[in-house]
């Protein structure tokens, strides 16, 4: 994995997340109201545990940030306060910028789908997974 | 009442639909929507990493064209980006004086922004709208899909209650149709992951059509173009109850009594006006 030198990755994730992991008690509750966890390997309370233990390797290499819609539901329900939509942009957007790579562009859309999804859906699909 | 409206890129596109039958709608409620000059996309997207300013610039500049008028929209995602880029800019100093520096304008946070569904609770009243009715949609069983854009996060978008709101279904009980009301109305549709995750998003879409169906509703009315795509391009309806999609702005024109040619008139009228300026 070819990242920039510009301090640990993790690091960067939480600072620009601007939440503090350690505030997290585990309660899971965000895990029991994401209602994407079926496609997800580690669960949204996991994610902030390696967080707090620093495990950058399992987290660069997780699947969950990406399956992650910012739909705000563990936000909703936790009752520490914490944002962990704002925790998850940290991690991909971290990702997006230090390695360079955008996840996803318009090479991968089909012209059907091209022509059938809404402008709304290539805009936030494109500015989820590009930098 | 006169309201500044952004329409967004996608009631220009896909979601046409939702803008013709909410301005004939609106013209007949006394509603008067003036359109931005020259806006822009929004971003779609509220930014939520910490140093992202840059995806602020366009909501914000759009909040601070309407002039201090109330600003609303019809899109559940731009009305999401631009409730909170305000609330960014009433709370926190320094983003403000960032973004307004770059931008060469002077915004505080200013003006009312609203999405038009609240223009008809607060300002009109579904009361008033209810008397407003002319062909009511009697016997239609139709359910509410709130999504997460115009409720979550709570404290910035201050719409309803996130976890047992309301609006909606009032709308439906003002239009005489009857209120269906289903478990996963308030739950994630998939969003774009329906452009990179398919199979997710057609697991959350088909738990959603699958519990209104079994509700008894034939229909979901939804304020977000891409919930809407998602309910009815991701979720298998095979062999069974069809289960349609709305948004809520057709029902309200349908109940109105608007017909086709008056929407198209109320379209032409927008074109020639802005024509004209």
């Amino acid at each position: 994995m070819a990242t920039k030198s510009k301090g640990r990755l993790i690091d960067e994730m939480v600072l620009q997340c601007g939440q503090d992991p350690a505030e997290c008690f585990q309660c899971a509750k965000c895990s029991a109201a994401c209602p994407v966890t079926a496609a997800m390997d580690l669960l949204p309370h996991q994610v902030i545990r390696y967080l707090q233990l620093g495990l950058e390797e399992e987290l660069v290499n997780s699947k969950t940030p990406w399956i992650c819609a910012s739909c705000f539901t563990c936000a909703a329900r936790c009752p520490r306060d914490l944002d962990l939509a704002r925790m998850m942009e940290g991690i991909r957007l971290t990702l997006l910028r230090r390695r360079e790579g955008n996840k996803f562009g318009p090479a991968d859309l089909t012209a059907e789908q091209l022509a059938k999804l809404p402008q709304q859906a290539l805009v936030s699909g494109f500015r989820k997974y590009n930098k | 009442m006169r309201y500044r409206y952004f329409p967004g890129c996608t009631l220009k596109g896909q979601a046409k639909n939702m803008e013709n039958t909410t301005m004939a709608a609106a013209k007949a409620l006394g509603i008067e929507l003036v359109e931005l000059d020259q806006w822009q996309c929004c971003g779609a997207v509220y930014p939520l990493y910490e140093d992202e300013l840059i995806s602020l610039l366009s909501p914000v500049r759009t909040l601070a064209a309407a002039e201090g008028e109330p600003l609303v929209s019809l899109c559940a995602a731009c009305h999401h980006v631009l409730k909170r880029a305000q609330d960014l800019m009433q709370r926190n100093e320094d983003a403000r004086n960032k973004v307004t520096d770059y931008l060469e304008i002077d915004y505080q946070g200013e003006g009312r922004v609203l999405h038009f569904l609240e223009v008809l609770r607060d300002d009109l009243g579904f009361d008033k709208l209810a008397e407003m009715i002319k062909k009511p949609l009697e016997g239609r069983k139709i359910a509410a899909y709130y999504g997460c854009l115009l409720l979550r996060p709570s404290k910035a978008m201050q719409f309803d209650n996130p976890e047992n709101p309301t609006i909606m279904e009032d709308l439906i009980k003002a239009l005489g149709a009857e209120v269906v009301k289903t478990p996963y109305r308030t739950e994630c549709c998939g969003a774009y992951l329906s452009v990179t995750e398919e199979a997710v998003a057609r697991d959350t879409v088909s738990r959603i059509i699958d519990s209104a169906r079994s509700a008894g509703a034939e229909a979901l009315i939804t304020a977000c173009p891409l919930c809407r795509y998602n309910l009815e391009n991701c979720a298998s309806q095979e062999g069974k109850e069809p289960v349609k999609v709305y948004y809520f702005s057709e029902l309200l024109a349908e109940a109105m009594g608007l017909q086709f040619d008056q929407l198209m008139s109320a379209a032409l009228e927008r074109r020639r006006n802005k024509d004209g300026n």
